[in-house]
C-alpha cells in the first residue's frame, strides 16, 4: 500500500468494472441473441436479457441444416474443421520450430546463418502480403480444399523458432557435456533433455498458436470453396450475407458464440501460460 | 528536528500479529538503530513510522504530533531505501530536486540546496548523470542526497547498505555516522547486521518476532543484555550458553564446574559468558579440549566441547596463540562477566 | 548465437531444418518472389498474355487516387485504432495496477477478447450497429441521430475502428499492466514520500518508465491495424460504402481476387511487403533499446 486513499481505490474498481462491462458488452448481446427465437430478434429494441431458447437454438445450429439461404455446412462439421486446422497449425508450428531452433543453436554447419536469415525473413511476410501467389502455389499442388492446404502455408513462420532459440540459448552447456559423457547422441539429447526443459514454453506457445490457428480468416476464406471444408470462423461471414435476405440472427449469434468459445476457454483456462507466452514471443 | 514517540504500536495482517506493543521514546537528534534477524518486523515498524504501512493500533508521534493519519508526504520525513529507489529516467539533479519541485520551492533555491547536498556527499560531479551510469556507492549517496535536500524532521533508513560489498559497507557506515552528527537530524536506521548496529547507533532497539527485546546503548546491550536473545545476537563470536544450577554466590554447570556470580538466583538458569572474556588459568573451573582452531591474526578462536559434556564452546584469545589442537586447557573469568538468565523466560535475572 | 558446446557438422542438422526451410521456400520465398515478379507485369483483360512493364504498375498506383486514398485511409485507421485501444488499455492498466487485491481477476476479465477472431468482432459490432435492429442505432435514434453505416462512409469507418480497437485493448492492457507491475514498488514509495500524489506519480514517474512498452505497442498495433483487420472489414463493410473503409490489405484482396488485376494487386502486395519490413526493422531496433533499459 502506498497511501491510504480509499476514494481512489473505489474509483479504481468502478473504472475497472466499467471497462469489464464495456469489453463484455458485445459478447453479452450475442449471448442474449442466441437465446431467443428468430422473430424476436427482428423486433426493436432487441432484448438485453436472455430468453429461453438457448438449447433449442444450440441444437438447431449444431445439427440442423445451418442457416436458411446460406451455403454453409452443419455447424458441428465446421467446428470440427476449425479444431483440426487449429491443432494442426499449433502442433505443426511447434514441431517444426523445435527442430529448426535445435539445429541452429546446437550445430555448426555450413549455411547455418543463411538458414537463420531465411527463417527470419518469414517474419516480414504475413499471409496477407502474399495471398495471390501462395494461392496459386496451393492450387498448382492440388491442395485446395484440404486440411494440408489450410495449414501448411501458415506453419513455417519464425516467431516460434526464435522463441525456442532463445530458450535453448539459456540451457547450460554442462547439460550437453554431461549427456555426451553419458553417451547420448544429438537426437537423444534433444528428446530426453532439451524438450522436457522447454515444456512450459511449448505449452505457452501452444495456447497462442491454437488461437492463431482457430481464428484464421483470410486464408481459409480463399482456399476452401467446398462448403464441407469451411471453418466456423469463415462461415460467419456467409451467414451475415444471408442475413440480408432471411435474417436468422439467433442462429448467427449462436454460431458466433460457438466460434468464440474454444479460444476464449483456452485463454482463460491457461491464462498464466498464455500471458507468459505473449510476453516471451513478442520480444 | 524532532523527537519520535512510539506508543504501543501493533501490526497485524489478518489473524497474524507481527508487531506487539512496541513503545519507545527517541530523542531529538538521536541515531537509533532497529536491529534484529530477518522477519522480526523491523522493516514493518519503519514503514509504519513512514506511513507506508497502516497502523493496527497504537500511535506514532513526530515532534509531539500524532501522525497516524498523515500521508507519508505530510509527515516531513525522508527515506533511504535498500535499493535506493532512484528515478531511473531522471538525472541525479532531477532526482534530488523532485521533492522540492513538488513543494513549489523557487528554482534558484532548489538549485542551491541540491548543490549544497551534492557537495556534502561529494557527488557534485555526477549531478547531470543518470543512475544507471553510477556505481552502487554513488547511487547510495544520491539516495541520501535526495533525503538531505528535503531538510526533514526525521531520516529513515531501510537497510541501505545491504547491497554494497563489505569494504564499501564499512566505509559508508562511517560516512553516514559523520553526516548524521553534522546535520543533527533524528534518524532511525534498520539493519540485520549487529556490527553495523553497534557502530552507528546512539541506542539500539533489538527486535525479535515482533517484540522489543531491549532498547539501550550499545554498551548496555553488550554488558547487560536483557535476554538470551540479545546476549546471543550482540557480539561476535556469540556468547556461550550452558544450562546450570544457581545457588546464591555461585552457579554450577552440568559438568560440575562452579563459576562465581554477582546475580542472586536460585534454581535452574541459563548461564552465559562471552568467548573473549575467558582467561587461560590452569586452576580455572572451565575445562575444554581444543578440537579446532581458527587463526584470524588479531584473535585466535578455539572450538571444543565443555569437558564432561557434549556441548560446544568457543574461546577467543588475543593475538596469535601457540595453542595446538588436542590441548586440554582450563579457563576462568570474573563474576561480573558471568550472565545468568531465567531458564524458562530467557530473561536476565536481577 | 551458437552455443559454445555444440555438435559438429553432419547430415543431421540439414534434416532438422529441412521441414521449415522447405515450407519457407515453397510458401514464402517463392510466392513472395512471384509477387515481385508479377508486379512488373500487366495482364490483358482475358489473362491470355502478359507484358513486362518494369515499374509502370508502381507508378500507376502511386498516382492513382483510389490507391492514395486507401493509403491515407489505412494510416488514419491505424492511428485511430492504436490511439483508442492504447489509451483505453493504459487507463485500465493504471487502475488495475493500483488495486491491491484482484488485479489478476480483472486481468482475466479483460484479456479474453484477444481470443476472438477479428472477423467475429466485426460480426458482433455489426449486429450491435445494424441500422434495423441494432441496439445502438435504436438508442441513437432516441436522441435524434440517424445511424446507417451502409450509407454513411464516416460511420462505417467509425464502426470498423471501434471493432478493431475493442479487440486490441486486451493485448495492450496485458503489456501495460506487466510493465507497470515491473516498476519496483520502492520507486513509487519514494515518490510518495517526496510528496507526489497519484496523478503526478503517474505522469512523471510511471508513464515515462513504461515508454519502451508504449513504443513497442505502437508498432504492434500498427501492424495489427494494417494486416490483421481484414476480417473485420470483410465482415462489416466489405470496404464500403463507396470504398470508404477500403484499407490497403483489403484492396489487395479486392483487386486481386475479385477484380482479378494480377499486376496491380501484386504491386500492392510488394508495397505492403516493404511496409512490413520497415515496421519489423523498427520493432527490432526498439526491442534492443528496451533490453538495454
Amino acid at each position: 500500500m502506498v497511501e491510504n486513499r480509499p476514494l481512489l481505490s473505489i474509483l479504481a474498481h468502478i473504472v475497472l468494472l466499467l471497462g469489464v462491462a464495456i469489453v463484455a458488452l458485445p459478447v453479452w448481446i450475442t449471448f442474449v441473441g442466441s437465446s431467443h427465437e428468430a422473430e424476436r430478434m427482428l423486433q426493436t429494441p432487441i432484448p438485453m436479457l436472455p430468453g429461453d431458447q438457448f438449447f433449442v437454438n444450440l441444437r438447431q445450429t449444431l445439427w440442423g441444416s445451418g442457416l436458411e439461404g446460406s451455403q454453409t455446412a452443419p455447424v458441428w462439421m465446421m467446428l470440427m474443421n476449425s479444431m483440426i486446422m487449429a491443432l494442426m497449425i499449433a502442433i505443426g508450428k511447434i514441431a517444426i520450430s523445435l527442430l529448426s531452433a535445435f539445429a541452429i543453436v546446437y550445430f555448426k554447419f555450413p549455411f547455418r546463418m543463411g538458414f537463420f536469415w531465411m527463417i527470419f525473413i518469414t517474419l516480414m511476410l504475413p499471409v496477407e502480403v502474399r495471398i495471390l501467389p501462395t494461392f496459386e502455389v496451393i492450387a498448382d499442388l492440388g491442395m485446395l480444399n484440404s486440411y494440408w492446404g489450410l495449414t501448411v502455408p501458415l506453419i513455417a513462420s519464425a516467431t516460434a523458432t526464435f522463441m525456442f532459440r532463445q530458450v535453448f540459448l539459456t540451457i547450460p552447456d554442462e547439460m550437453l557435456e554431461s549427456a555426451r559423457i553419458d553417451g547420448a547422441g544429438p537426437m537423444r539429447f534433444f528428446w530426453d533433455i532439451v524438450i522436457p526443459l522447454s515444456r512450459t514454453n511449448i505449452a505457452a506457445l501452444f495456447v497462442i498458436l491454437f488461437i492463431y490457428g482457430w481464428n484464421q480468416y483470410l486464408w481459409p476464406l480463399l482456399i476452401t470453396t467446398e462448403t464441407d471444408m469451411m471453418t466456423i470462423v469463415v462461415s460467419i461471414k456467409q451467414m451475415l450475407e444471408a442475413a440480408e435476405q432471411t435474417p436468422q440472427w439467433n442462429i448467427i449469434m449462436m454460431t458466433s458464440l460457438l466460434a468464440m468459445v474454444p479460444p476464449i476457454f483456452v485463454v482463460i483456462a491457461m491464462q498464466k501460460l498464455f500471458v507468459q507466452g505473449l510476453t516471451e514471443t513478442d520480444k | 528536528m524532532a523527537g519520535i514517540t512510539l506508543d504501543s504500536l501493533t501490526k497485524s495482517y489478518g489473524p497474524t500479529q507481527v508487531l506487539h506493543h512496541v513503545s519507545a521514546e527517541i530523542e531529538d537528534g538521536e541515531f537509533v538503530v532497529i536491529v534484529g534477524p530477518s522477519g522480526c518486523g523491523k522493516s514493518t515498524l519503519l514503514r509504519m513510522i513512514a506511513g507506508l504501512e497502516t497502523i493496527t493500533s497504537g500511535d506514532v508521534s513526530i515532534g509531539e504530533k500524532v501522525v497516524n493519519t498523515l500521508e507519508p508526504a505530510d509527515r516531513d520525513i525522508a527515506m533511504v531505501f535498500q535499493n535506493y529507489a532512484l528515478y531511473p529516467h531522471m538525472t541525479v539533479r532531477q532526482n534530488m530536486a523532485y521533492g522540492l519541485k513538488i513543494r513549489k520551492m523557487p528554482k534558484p533555491e532548489i538549485d542551491q540546496k541540491v548543490q549544497e547536498a551534492a557537495e556534502i556527499l561529494e557527488i557534485a560531479q555526477y549531478l547531470d548523470r543518470k543512475p544507471r551510469q553510477l556505481s552502487g556507492g554513488q547511487r547510495q549517496r544520491v539516495a541520501m542526497g535526495r533525503a538531505i535536500v528535503r531538510d526533514p524532521q526525521v531520516f529513515l533508513f531501510d537497510e541501505p547498505l545491504s547491497n554494497l560489498d563489505a569494504k564499501l559497507r564499512v566505509q559508508m557506515r562511517l560516512e553516514i555516522r559523520k553526516l548524521q552528527k553534522r546535520l543533527g537530524v533524528t534518524s532511525i536506521f534498520v539493519t540485520h547486521d549487529q556490527v553495523e548496529a553497534m557502530t552507528l547507533g546512539d541506542r539500539l532497539m533489538v527486535l525479535n518476532g515482533g517484540y522489543v527485546e531491549q532498547f539501550g546503548t550499545p554498551i548496555e546491550l553488550y554488558e547487560r543484555p536483557a535476554s538470551v536473545f540479545v546476549a546471543g545476537f550482540i557480539g561476535s563470536p556469540a556468547m556461550n550458553f550452558f544450562p546450570a544450577e544457581a545457588g546464591g554466590q555461585s552457579v554450577t554447570l552440568a559438568n560440575g564446574a562452579i563459576l562465581p556470580t554477582n546475580q542472586t538466583a536460585r534454581g535452574a538458569v541459563t548461564c552465559g559468558f562471552r568467548p573473549e572474556h575467558l582467561v587461560v588459568d590452569p586452576e580455572g573451573p572451565i575445562a575444554m579440549e581444543v578440537e579446532m582452531l581458527e587463526h584470524l591474526g588479531g584473535v585466535t578462536l578455539l572450538h571444543g566441547p565443555l569437558q564432561g559434556t557434549d556441548q560446544q564452546m568457543v574461546v577467543s584469545l588475543d593475538g596469535i596463540s601457540d595453542v595446538q589442537m588436542g590441548d586440554k586447557l582450563h579457563f576462568s573469568l570474573p563474576a561480573n562477566l558471568v550472565h545468568l538468565f531465567d531458564a524458562q523466560s530467557d530473561k536476565r535475572i536481577g | 548465437m551458437l552455443k559454445r558446446v555444440h555438435f559438429p557438422a553432419s547430415l543431421l542438422p540439414y534434416l532438422l531444418v529441412a521441414p521449415q526451410v522447405i515450407i519457407t521456400l515453397i510458401f514464402f520465398i517463392w510466392p513472395a518472389s512471384q509477387a515481385v515478379y508479377q508486379s512488373f507485369l500487366i495482364e490483358d483483360a482475358f489473362g491470355f498474355s502478359t507484358e513486362f512493364v518494369w515499374f509502370e504498375n508502381f507508378e500507376y498506383l502511386l498516382q492513382n487516387d483510389h490507391y492514395r486514398d486507401s493509403f491515407g485511409r489505412t494510416i488514419f485507421f491505424s492511428a485511430a485504432v492504436a490511439f483508442l485501444s492504447m489509451s483505453f488499455a493504459l487507463i485500465l492498466a493504471g487502475f488495475a495496477d493500483r488495486v491491491v487485491r484482484g488485479s489478476t481477476a480483472y486481468r482475466t476479465l479483460l484479456i479474453w477478447p484477444y481470443a476472438v477472431a477479428p472477423v467475429l468482432a466485426g460480426a458482433l459490432f455489426l449486429f450491435m450497429f445494424n441500422p434495423t435492429i441494432g441496439i445502438f442505432p435504436y438508442l441513437l435514434e432516441m436522441v435524434g441521430y440517424d445511424w446507417n453505416h451502409y450509407l454513411n462512409g464516416g460511420q462505417a469507418m467509425f464502426l470498423v475502428i471501434i471493432a478493431a480497437a475493442w479487440k486490441q485493448v486486451a493485448y495492450n492492457f496485458l503489456f501495460y499492466l506487466a510493465a507497470m507491475q515491473s516498476i519496483p514498488r520502492s520507486i513509487i514509495e519514494a515518490a510518495a514520500i517526496d510528496g507526489a500524489g497519484p496523478t503526478r506519480r503517474f505522469a512523471t514517474i510511471i508513464f515515462p518508465l513504461i515508454s519502451p512498452t508504449t513504443f513497442f505497442l505502437l508498432v504492434i498495433n500498427a501492424v495489427y491495424a494494417f494486416f490483421e483487420t481484414f476480417g473485420i472489414i470483410h465482415a462489416v463493410t466489405q470496404g464500403g460504402p463507396a470504398n470508404s473503409t477500403t484499407t490497403l490489405v483489403y484492396k489487395v484482396y479486392n483487386d486481386g481476387f475479385i477484380g482479378l488485376d494480377l499486376g496491380g494487386s501484386a504491386a500492392q502486395s510488394v508495397i505492403l511487403m516493404f511496409l512490413v519490413i520497415v515496421m519489423t526493422v523498427i520493432q527490432f531496433r526498439f526491442i534492443e533499446k528496451r533490453v538495454q533499459y
